[in-house]
């Protein structure tokens, strides 16, 4: 493999890891309004994420700056073609940022009502306005020779983006339900169990429409496999649901994301940003691509840093593995997870 | 407006903004370190509760530059693609690093430590903070090496095909002197925010205790003492060292970008020795250097330069014409200069920004340094003091650092201009690497689209300071609670519910834990 070929792959990989962790903190956040009946519930959902949700943003940081630095001509082509919908986006990442950490500031309930809207509202837009992104990326938007943008300011705003805009919101609820069954414990638990259970062979459908229509574009015949893995992993995720085996649906779900955007990506390859106005204009890992010299550098960087960040953030997982309950103070304080523990009543 | 001056307000808001909660995040945090070392180390009660108040006021302000810091990462691929195509070689790979090497540690070790008390080891825990605290510290020199690049391009080449820069030597890129220069001044400028800020907001608790009557032998007190004794000391040799870096930086920028300091002294013909101005001031909407007054020190200038008293300083007019010979007096007829092309190009940066940028930044400076000696005079020997004017001054004087890392940045950003990427003079003019402001903007963009993002992330920052600021004056005012004395106990035992707290219900004792952030 070449250099840009890993490149890609390891960008490819960042975006997923950025989908599978935050993915969950975006599903329990969008679930509050439906699975947070009292507002202990709320609490306590949004507790099972509070020691999370930061260090799985970060994956989000690193896939856009890796981006940038090893394919800046496609960074610097599909942010502005998708100018307003980012927008969206940041302004939907930082109103949720302040959210999560100034919800406990004061023991109002307004005040606490509020801040949870806001998370739940900004969750939203963030997971819509990435999904459309990522699908744009994958399925073609317009641009011209130059890479510029041919067209008003929603003209990136066609079908591929509202495929991936529904794909990645289905997908995080129902992640996020299963998420929650596994860290909670309780009614909120079967609330949330029930929920993956009815939902998942529905909420899989886009996100393997998208992978299906990219195979279908430019697929070979091992991302046609991968997507196979993928419909045969929703099989997995509701059976192994319908069983109440939680940690096997969450597994089974993750697989169903992974092998999804293997194809996604796996598909697209060689192409990083398709035009959906003449084929001669896609922009290619190698005519986006940074210099060998930079993308060396990098990779010794990646090859000795991500294994380490890996080994880090599965311990802080580790740690704070505890399921939580929707208890009286004490068990908070014991449980450790503290988060809003002093609002939890 | 156009596209380019809208996208050029966008970018100066949204940067500034985010470093007022940086230099806090990275002074402050260094100091929260230092407190809980102290704890673990010496186990006195007052370095916890030290750590207990000052970590939370760390959190909600990390909050806030986390939030920022995002708008950062994707705003020069929205407005300023030209830009990003250009530099990526270098840049890119430098904010990709910052991510993985800084921020995963930044944030994972810190959710660990909010949410750590009493689950893990003492020490353990002790160390998850120094780790997200290096993070910090690590984040800045990268960005900062990313910075310093735009200002003194070193170890690229020119690339025949694109004309863009090819990096070939990273090290010199890692160690750019331009870098060290500016890392080492905005690290200790860091410093003195959070000095201060223990100074202002330590002495008015002492003074507001003594008032009231409270006992001066007591855990509260020595917090506050301590508090004011180490922001005092802090602040005080962080300002010697701004000093002493910050001359290292005008050396530099007079071999690296003359025109810059130049406009900041308001010197329009070379001297020789050169004067320093102590006060200007110019006809209104003027950016001419001849129409601007200026009261001077003699042969200050000519050191500040060079280290001596009498070598010649170029002036303004002389290197503006230098400037219109070698980079041309008009910008190129091509569209990728958008409004700009064909017009005639002005290398003399905004001087009224330039001349009082620096001097807000040393003043500034002055004022942190002054209200800090002060406090460590008026609190010698366990003395507190209780004049309204010193210790509500000094309360004040809080806010100087932060306008002084904002009028630093500015200086330097806005000094640069009308460069991106400012050419490096030891490299000959043929080989240079430079990127005129004007062509860095997305070209596909329109101005409706920039407005839009620039009115609602102003909305939103402005909402966010109100909150932000009404969240830290609250937890200030209610001071260290006696809650903040007991570190949540292992599995079983709650917090401090056996601990009466006068302001606080018991049920939300908890919430004085620092699991506050997340
Ligand atoms: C001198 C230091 C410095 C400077 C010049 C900048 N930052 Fe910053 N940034 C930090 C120092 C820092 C920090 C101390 O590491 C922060 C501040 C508060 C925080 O949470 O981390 C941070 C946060 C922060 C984050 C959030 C990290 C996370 O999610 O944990 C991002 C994405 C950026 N920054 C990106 C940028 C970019 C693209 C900049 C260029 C314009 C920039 N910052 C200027
Ligand atoms: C964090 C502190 C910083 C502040 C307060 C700051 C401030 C500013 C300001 C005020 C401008 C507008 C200048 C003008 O339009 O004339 C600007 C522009 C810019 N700055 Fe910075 N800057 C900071 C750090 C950085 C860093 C670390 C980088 C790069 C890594 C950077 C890159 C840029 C770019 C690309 C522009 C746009 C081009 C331009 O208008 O000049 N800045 N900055
Ligand atoms: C006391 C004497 C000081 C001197 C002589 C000094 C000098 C300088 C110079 C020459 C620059 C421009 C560097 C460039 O454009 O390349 C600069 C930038 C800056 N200054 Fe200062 N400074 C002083 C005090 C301070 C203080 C008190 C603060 C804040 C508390 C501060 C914060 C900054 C910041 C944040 C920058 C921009 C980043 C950088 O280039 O380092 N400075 N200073």
């Amino acid at each position: 493999m070449d250099l840009q070929t890993v490149w890609f792959v390891a960008v490819a990989v960042l975006w997923t890891g950025f989908l599978l962790l935050e993915g969950f903190d975006f599903g329990v956040a969008a679930l509050i309004p439906v699975l947070g009946r009292r507002t202990a519930d709320r609490h306590l959902m949004l507790r099972t994420v509070g020691p999370l949700w930061d260090g799985n943003e970060v994956w989000l940081v690193t896939a856009v700056g890796a981006t940038f630095g090893a394919f800046p001509i496609w960074y610097g082509s599909w942010l502005p073609a998708l100018y307003l919908p980012f927008v969206g986006v940041l302004v939907g990442l930082i109103v949720r940022a302040v959210g999560f950490e100034w919800r406990h500031s004061s023991h109002d309930e307004r005040w606490d009502r509020t801040w949870t809207r806001i998370i739940t509202g900004g969750s939203l837009v963030a997971c819509l306005g990435l999904g459309a992104a990522l699908g744009a990326t994958t399925l073609g938007l317009p641009i011209g020779a130059d890479g510029v943008r041919v067209g008003g300011a929603f003209s990136g705003l066609h079908w591929p983006a509202l495929l991936g805009a529904v794909a990645v919101l289905a997908f995080a609820l129902v992640h996020g339900a299963l998420f929650l069954a596994l860290k909670t414990d309780g009614p909120l638990r079967l609330r949330a169990r029930a929920f993956a259970l009815r939902w998942s062979p529905v909420a899989a459908l886009p996100l393997l429409l998208w992978a299906g229509l990219v195979q279908l574009r430019q697929g070979t015949t091992l991302t046609g496999f991968l997507w196979v893995v993928a419909a045969l992993a929703v099989v997995l995720t509701w059976s192994q649901a319908k069983l109440d085996r939680e940690g096997r649906a969450f597994a089974g779900w993750a697989l169903t994301l992974v092998a999804s955007m293997a194809t996604v990506f796996g598909a697209a390859y060689p192409v990083v940003l398709p035009s959906t106005i003449d084929a001669a204009f896609d922009l290619t890992v190698s005519s986006a691509s940074v210099s060998d010299y930079t993308l060396t550098l990098m990779s010794w960087v990646a090859a000795v840093g991500l294994p380490v960040v890996i080994g880090y953030q599965a311990w802080t997982y580790w740690v704070f593995r505890t399921r939580l309950t929707a208890g009286p103070q004490q068990e908070d304080a014991a449980a450790g997870t503290g988060s809003g523990a002093g609002t939890g009543s | 407006m156009d596209t380019l001056d809208i996208a050029r307000w966008q970018f100066g808001i949204t940067t500034v903004y985010h470093f007022l909660m940086v230099p806090l995040t990275i002074g402050l945090g260094l100091l929260v370190a230092v407190m809980h070392t102290m704890w673990v180390r010496t186990d006195k009660p007052e370095w916890l509760r030290m750590t207990r108040f000052w970590g939370r006021i760390f959190l909600i302000n990390f909050a806030l530059g986390v939030a920022t810091g995002l708008v950062q990462e994707f705003q020069f691929g929205l407005a300023w693609s030209e830009y990003s195509k250009f530099v990526g070689d270098v840049f890119g790979s430098l904010l990709a690093m910052e991510a993985l090497l800084a921020f995963f540690l930044e944030s994972t070790f810190l959710g660990l430590w909010i949410f750590g008390w009493g689950r893990i080891p003492k020490k353990l825990h002790l160390a998850s903070l120094w780790a997200a605290v290096i993070g910090s510290t690590v984040s800045a020199y990268f960005i900062i090496a990313a910075n310093s690049w735009m200002q003194h391009p070193v170890g690229v080449v020119t690339d025949d095909a694109t004309g863009r820069p090819l990096q070939v030597d990273f090290w010199a890129v890692l160690t750019n002197n331009t870098a060290i220069a500016a890392y080492t001044h905005t690290i200790v400028a860091s410093l003195m925010v959070a000095g201060t800020l223990l100074v202002g907001i330590g002495l008015w608790h002492l003074r507001k205790r003594v008032l009231a009557g409270r006992p001066t032998t007591d855990v509260d007190h020595a917090v506050w003492r301590r508090s004011v004794r180490l922001g005092g000391f802090v602040t005080l040799a962080a300002f010697l060292l701004v000093a002493l870096t910050g001359d290292y930086q005008g050396k530099l920028m007079y071999a690296q970008q003359p025109l810059k300091m130049s406009s900041a002294e308001a010197l329009c013909e070379t001297e020789a020795p050169a004067s320093f101005s102590i006060f200007a001031f110019s006809k209104l909407g003027s950016n001419e250097c001849d129409d601007v007054r200026s009261f001077t020190i003699p042969y200050v200038l000519s050191f500040l330069a060079h280290g001596d008293f009498s070598t010649a300083v170029p002036g303004v007019n002389e290197l503006q014409a230098q400037y219109a010979e070698t980079y041309g007096a008009t910008y190129p007829d091509d569209p990728s200069f958008g409004a700009k092309a064909g017009e005639p190009i002005d290398y003399t940066p905004l001087l009224a920004v330039t001349y009082w940028g620096f001097r807000l930044m040393i003043i500034m400076g002055a004022v942190s340094a002054a209200v800090s000696a002060y406090a460590l005079w008026s609190t010698r020997k366990g003395r507190v003091p209780t004049s309204r004017i010193g210790v509500y001054g000094t309360l004040a004087a809080v806010a100087a650092p932060f306008v002084a890392n904002a009028s630093g940045w500015i200086f330097t950003e806005m000094g640069r201009q009308p460069f991106v990427v400012y050419p490096n003079p030891d490299v000959p003019v043929a080989d240079q690497v430079y990127f005129f402001t004007a062509q860095g903007v997305s070209p596909g963009i329109t101005a409706g689209e920039v407005w839009t993002s620039l009115i609602a992330l102003a909305l939103v920052y402005g909402a966010l300071a109100v909150v932000e600021l009404g969240l830290i004056t609250r937890f200030v005012r209610r001071g260290v609670t006696t809650g903040d004395t007991t570190p949540t106990p292992g599995i079983g035992g709650g917090p401090s519910t056996t601990d009466p707290t006068p302001d606080v219900e018991p049920e939300h004792v908890d919430d004085d834990v620092l699991q506050f952030a997340h």
